[in-house]
């Protein structure tokens, strides 16, 4: 099965040509990293993680937003949700993928790594973050590998793939509310310090991954043909508007605890963040930008005439997945580190290589999710395959 | 011997699961050890007392700062991004409080304060470190070990109070003069004031504390109630840094 990643036409071959490039450039990067020190990075003192941990944060929604079509489909077996489940299962692979690496690229003594298994800390978050990121890539592989075997042959998927697929939906959950612990568990930084940041994440999550879905499930179709139908598409899309505006909602309710309680040390973070501080103010518009993509997308998601024109709904979604990777891909890890606990206000500007080594990262994902989508799209189109909705893969759960 | 080995056996065995088992709930909740040894010997709990009074009137004195740069191989980095920092001066609004205590500390108000790492009795950053690369020892010391840090910086994310500091670049050719008796270290780890660990282990006191020409920095035992620290402490109002984080800083200041 695996063999149907190697089928494809010459613009198939183009798109991995790409990819690589960009992934050779990012090695390169990387060698001098590993050579001078994470000095080459725009990091400092006072702001010791920004561009790598944030886009860690943010692709770590990306793979738990899975559970927004893994839910309906299994346990409720929602079978509009058929051919877009196995797609969001790859997307969640992929993104998992990206924020290991994105956490390795971070570290100051990678040679170093396995020390975290070697002295296994209970106390400290990261361990359990660790293990509930790896536990989750391993069961969205086992599901997506074992739910395409089966169809492969065109048998029902295994009995035992029930308990799995019903214990990966609390995991999604679990993945984002232990990485929003990693923040929100710290003294001292106050941006963090707040019990709504892993609902936040959560909310901001499952609007920015389902985005992300409806934009590769139609760019997909554009390409293969491969179709997973409108009234899926347009079903994520209703999920997408209900979850953006609960994110916009938590926003707010931080923002009037924040500024009504008039409490000084959080309000220093969103001043550096919507208005600058001291001279800072590099993240202004960037931050300006995402509040009114943010608005935009709300705008279309909301009205039902708008959302149901697939073009419109394309651009919601790229506005939500733009807006919110604005937010949680950069502001929010840089923000609240500016100020610093001594008050310093530090600015933060990634470098080249910083953002060379990002993107090659972004590059092995999107690697991962069209090599992974194409032997899907493969094993779906075989003649006399399960690619009817009357007999795609039926769910193990019933619900 | 009335015991049989049996009776024995199984007494041991539960001795251990119970001191396995509480060390592992202590692990999990990320408390510190208990007050004594257990062979009953007495263990200091160390702390420095900083006399501001003292400190600020040779404005300007280095002193302490350029013993514990001499005695460690801290590296002097031209960029304030990537500054190591051991013991350093802050301004005192920034040391304590960002907005100061309104017309209360004119005294003290833009005057430079020295401040280093608290030796927390409740260190974030011990609990936060993946790997144990910085732990506390049973005198209150908190630890790092350069050979096992996997310079994940989330101790420095934990560390409300700035006080550690990460090697961006390599640190060796910024040493002014090496000291041969204490470890240099490698880029890509972090580092901070260990309370002259290796200093005690000698029987003498810190480094600054001994250069200290005002002996603006007294040290010593805050458990013992005769002690140095604990008389300065006694005789005059003093302050901890950030005490509402319930981190429990080891580094007192008198105003």
């Amino acid at each position: 099965m695996p063999d149907r990643a190697f089928g494809g036409g010459g613009r198939y071959w183009a798109w991995l040509g790409v990819l690589a490039t960009l992934i050779v450039a990012g090695a390169l990067a990387y060698q001098r990293q590993l050579a001078l020190g994470l000095g080459i990075t725009g990091l400092s003192r006072d702001v010791t993680w920004g561009l790598y941990i944030a886009q860690f944060t943010f692709l770590v929604g990306v793979a738990a937003s899975a559970v927004v079509v893994v839910l309906p489909y299994y346990l409720h077996d929602y079978r509009v949700f058929g051919r877009i489940t196995i797609l969001g299962e790859c997307l969640a692979v992929s993104a998992v993928a990206m924020c290991l690496l994105f956490v390795f690229v971070d570290m100051g003594q990678p040679a170093r790594a396995l020390n975290v298994l070697l002295y296994p800390t209970p106390s400290s978050i990261m361990f359990w973050d660790m293990l509930v990121l790896a536990g989750y890539l391993g069961l969205n592989a086992v599901i997506a590998r074992a739910t395409l075997a089966a169809e492969h042959r065109g048998v029902p998927p295994p009995r035992w793939l029930g308990p799995v697929i019903v214990l990966s939906i609390p995991w999604a959950v679990s993945i984002h509310t232990v990485t929003a612990f990693l923040y929100s568990g710290l003294p001292g930084r106050h941006l963090w310090l707040t019990a709504l940041l892993a609902p936040r994440f959560l909310a901001s999550a499952f609007a920015s991954g389902p985005a992300l879905l409806i934009l590769l499930a139609m760019l997909l179709r554009r390409l293969t043909g491969f179709d997973v139908g409108r009234e899926a598409l347009q079903k994520l899309g209703l999920i997408v508007a209900y979850t953006m505006t609960v994110n916009v909602f938590f926003v707010l309710v931080e923002l009037f605890t924040v500024f009504y309680s008039q409490a000084p040390e959080a309000i220093d973070h969103f001043e550096f963040l919507f208005l600058g501080l001291e001279g800072q103010a590099g993240l202004v518009p960037w931050m300006w930008a995402s509040v009114i993509l943010a608005v935009l997308s709300l705008g279309l998601l909301l009205t039902p005439r708008l959302r149901r024109d697939m073009r419109l709904l394309a651009a919601a979604c790229a506005m939500v997945f733009a807006s919110l990777w604005m937010d949680k891909g950069l502001g929010l890890i840089v923000g609240g580190f500016v100020p610093s606990p001594l008050g310093e206000v530090t600015g933060y500007v990634p470098t080249l290589p910083e953002v060379a080594i990002a993107l090659a990262i972004w590059a092995v994902g999107s690697l991962l999710a069209s090599v992974l989508f194409k032997v899907v799209v493969a094993v779906r189109g075989e003649p006399g395959g399960p690619d009817s909705h009357s007999r795609s893969v039926r769910a193990p759960v019933e619900a | 011997m009335s015991v049989d080995r049996r009776a024995f056996l199984g007494a041991a065995g539960l001795c251990a699961l119970a001191v396995t088992g509480t060390r592992s709930l202590e692990a999990l909740a990320g408390t510190g050890r208990p007050e004594t040894a257990p062979q009953g010997r007495r263990v200091p709990r160390w702390g420095m007392v900083v006399d501001l009074r003292r400190c600020l009137q040779a404005d300007g004195c280095t002193d302490c700062i350029a013993a514990c740069e001499r005695a460690h191989n801290v590296p002097r980095l031209p960029s304030r991004a990537h500054e190591v920092k051991w013991i350093w001066r802050e301004p005192y609004e920034r040391a304590f409080a960002q907005r100061g205590s309104g017309y209360a500390d004119e005294a003290l108000r833009g005057k430079l304060v020295p401040v280093l790492c608290n030796h927390c009795d409740n260190p974030p950053c011990v609990r936060v470190c993946p790997v144990k690369a910085t732990w506390k020892r049973e005198d209150g010391i908190v630890m790092m070990d350069w050979h096992r840090c996997i310079g994940c910086r989330y101790c420095m994310a934990a560390c409300p109070y700035g006080a550690r500091s990460f090697n961006w670049l390599d640190p060796r050719p910024r040493v002014k003069e090496v000291n041969p008796d204490f470890p240099t270290r490698t880029r890509g780890v972090v580092e901070k004031c260990n309370f002259c660990e290796e200093r005690l282990a000698q029987g003498r006191g810190p480094a600054c504390v001994e250069a200290c020409r005002e002996r603006a920095l007294a040290f010593g035992d805050l458990r013992d109630p005769g002690s140095q620290v604990r008389e300065q402490l006694r005789s005059r109002h003093a302050m901890r840094r950030k005490p509402e984080l319930g981190t429990e800083p080891s580094v007192y200041y008198r105003a």
